[in-house]
């Protein structure tokens, strides 16, 4: 048999349910290649010996009737886990440990599943590249220092990596989709609503959704089914009809009408990624489905919409860390002064530089002209969607405006950081749903990705065209392990 | 087509980030407000586009979840959790969290 490290999570429930694996031989493979594997820097904290021995209680009366029979998965650290440490890669909390558990990983625990540790993130989610970690950069498994992509960078690495089977993130512009397309991976933000936010540190709460990473669309699928339900611990969650994602996941799409908007036609990029997008578009006429030229006009506002949105909340979000309740505390003469320098020492650059335009721009007298514009901005780009999906049932457009680069490469120029998100964050104002998936490589080898992108709610159809897709397009990562010790 | 345009306004001068600072409550020395300070313009100046656009008659968006937020019964769920709650404080003392001395 192949190594169990390379089977897929559908095939590894599977084999766990035949009893051809236990969950201790799965839960013990992936641990240990994790272990092999810390050149990545994917993990910030592991949780390898509770994990062995959930495995073996698993083994000794084992439940085949759950969706992740005794199944190993890491998940990025910004889930709190019920008292295993969950930092969201920021100093600030770097000895949290949360007295309770995040509806989305109590999911993942109540299908089986088996927690082996938490995975390194840009801190508080706010980053492109994974490098404004707390716990220091991580390795894309693609090249030798490349960034994973962010913020859900941990997650994208140990995925492609496999260090696990399937991963959870959270996309606030892009977060999921992005680290994805770096690294050949599938990911998946769901309808804003889908999943529960009870137990996420909180980024931009108007825009946070969780979403599984996977190896494939069928792994995307059944981790999806897991984490969507209806919470009453979230104000925001929807109560809709849940899709047997995996069960009802089928390849046909005859008759589909596709969106290609113009205005993603970005300058400069790069030819490849045309001949990708050009690629996706004839799969999908092959297969019966029509291409529709459509518009969205003011593609163009997203990224400054979202760059006052975001910091906006995340500037009221982050007032909590004051050094009082819980996370890091510095000395202060007083008061105020233990808490301005609890918070200059406790939160990294970028993200103290969120909080400074979100405080900015909510500020007595520029309010109107930053917050209020970019809400009624924010409405044009939704007003978009709405219309174009009076012709079309989903768009398809490519997920990054380039493949991964260098680490360091962007960090002094935040504006050109930012741009990596042009094409993932005007879903995330609009609340839809979108899945990545990996669809060829550029030049020089690194994976480029393909968004298909859904009506609210409709997450089933964007599976559908995105595994039809994925059989056509037949991508192969080609991660050679030039990290393993 | 996108097209970014960088026009650059010198509207977020050190007095402006040394007072947003005091309102994040986050302590900045001279030579890092400097550099936020450049670091606000360039993000700043791209932002300004969006005054590109006519609004006027358009409603905010305050929340994709545009439905009425649902009541639910008032009811006690978690009890005894006092010890949990104070777990992770940097200082307590019995039942309290202990901060600097606020009265004189």
């Amino acid at each position: 048999m192949s190594n169990i490290t390379d089977l897929k999570l559908v095939d590894l429930a599977d084999k766990i349910k035949k009893k051809e694996l236990s969950s201790f031989e799965v839960t013990n493979a992936f641990i240990e290649r994790s272990k092999k594997s810390k050149k990545l820097n994917a993990y910030i904290s592991e949780n390898f010996e509770n994990a062995i021995n959930s495995s073996k209680i698993f083994d000794q009366k084992p439940d085949f009737e759950k969706k992740l029979p005794g199944i190993p998965i890491a998940v990025k650290d910004l889930f709190c886990t019920k008292n295993i440490r969950t930092t969201a890669g920021s100093k600030i909390l770097e000895n949290f440990i949360p007295t309770y558990e995040s509806t989305v990983t109590q999911n993942l625990l109540d299908e089986g599943g088996i927690i082996i540790g938490k995975l390194n993130c840009d801190e508080f989610a706010m980053g492109s590249s994974n490098e404004t970690s707390y716990f220091g950069n991580v390795q894309n498994p693609v090249a030798e220092n490349l960034v994973p992509g962010g913020s859900s960078g941990g997650s994208s690495s140990a995925l492609s990596a496999k260090l696990t089977p399937a991963t959870i993130g959270t996309d606030t512009g892009g977060s999921i989709r992005q680290p994805a397309s770096f690294t050949g991976t599938v990911g998946l933000k769901p309808t804003y609503g889908s999943c529960s936010r009870y137990g996420i540190v909180a980024f931009a709460s108007s825009l946070d959704q969780a979403g599984p990473m996977t190896q494939d669309v069928k792994d995307c699928s059944l981790m999806l089914e897991i984490m969507s339900t209806y919470d009453i611990k979230d104000s925001t969650s929807v109560e809709f009809k849940r899709e047997n994602y995996l069960n009802n996941l089928n390849d046909n799409i005859k008759g589909k009408k596709i969106g290609v908007p113009k205005e993603y036609r970005v300058d400069g990029m790069p030819k490849e990624i045309e001949e990708l997008w050009e690629k996706g578009i004839k799969i999908i006429k092959e297969n019966g489905g029509h291409i529709i030229d459509i518009s969205l006009p003011n593609t163009n506002y997203a990224l400054p919409t979202y760059y006052i949105v975001a910091p906006a909340e995340a500037s009221s979000n982050l007032a909590r860390y004051d050094g009082v309740k819980y996370g890091f505390r510095s000395k202060g003469e007083n008061l105020i002064d233990m808490y301005e320098k609890t918070r200059s020492e406790g939160f990294g650059d970028e993200v103290k530089r969120r909080i400074m335009i979100g405080t900015y721009v909510l500020s007595s007298g520029y309010y109107d002209a930053y917050y209020l514009k970019a809400q009624k901005v924010r409405r044009l780009i939704k007003n978009d969607f709405d219309e174009a999906y009076k012709e079309v049932d989903a768009i398809l457009t490519p997920s990054t405006p380039s493949s991964a680069f260098k680490i360091g490469e962007k960090l002094n120029d935040p504006v050109s950081m930012y741009l990596n998100d042009i094409f993932t964050v005007p879903i995330n104002l609009a609340g839809l749903p979108a899945i990545s998936i990996p669809a060829g490589h550029d030049k020089r080898g690194y994976p480029l990705g393909l968004q298909v992108i859904g009506k609210a709610f409709d997450e089933q159809n964007i599976l559908n065209i995105a595994f039809s897709l994925e059989k056509n397009l037949s991508f192969k990562n080609n991660i050679i392990d030039w990290w393993l010790k | 087509m996108i097209v970014f345009e960088y026009s650059y306004h010198m509207t977020i001068d050190l007095k402006t980030v040394k007072h947003i600072s005091k309102l994040s409550r986050i302590s900045i020395d001279d030579h890092k407000a400097k550099k936020l300070s450049n670091d606000l313009n360039s993000i700043f100046s791209f932002i300004e586009k969006l005054n590109q656009l006519d609004t006027k008659n358009t409603e905010p968006l305050t929340s994709i979840a545009e439905t009425t937020l649902k009541l639910r019964k008032d009811e006690i769920k978690s009890q005894n959790i006092r010890e949990d709650i104070l777990k992770n404080s940097p200082d307590k003392n019995e039942d309290f969290f202990v901060v600097p001395k606020v009265v004189e």
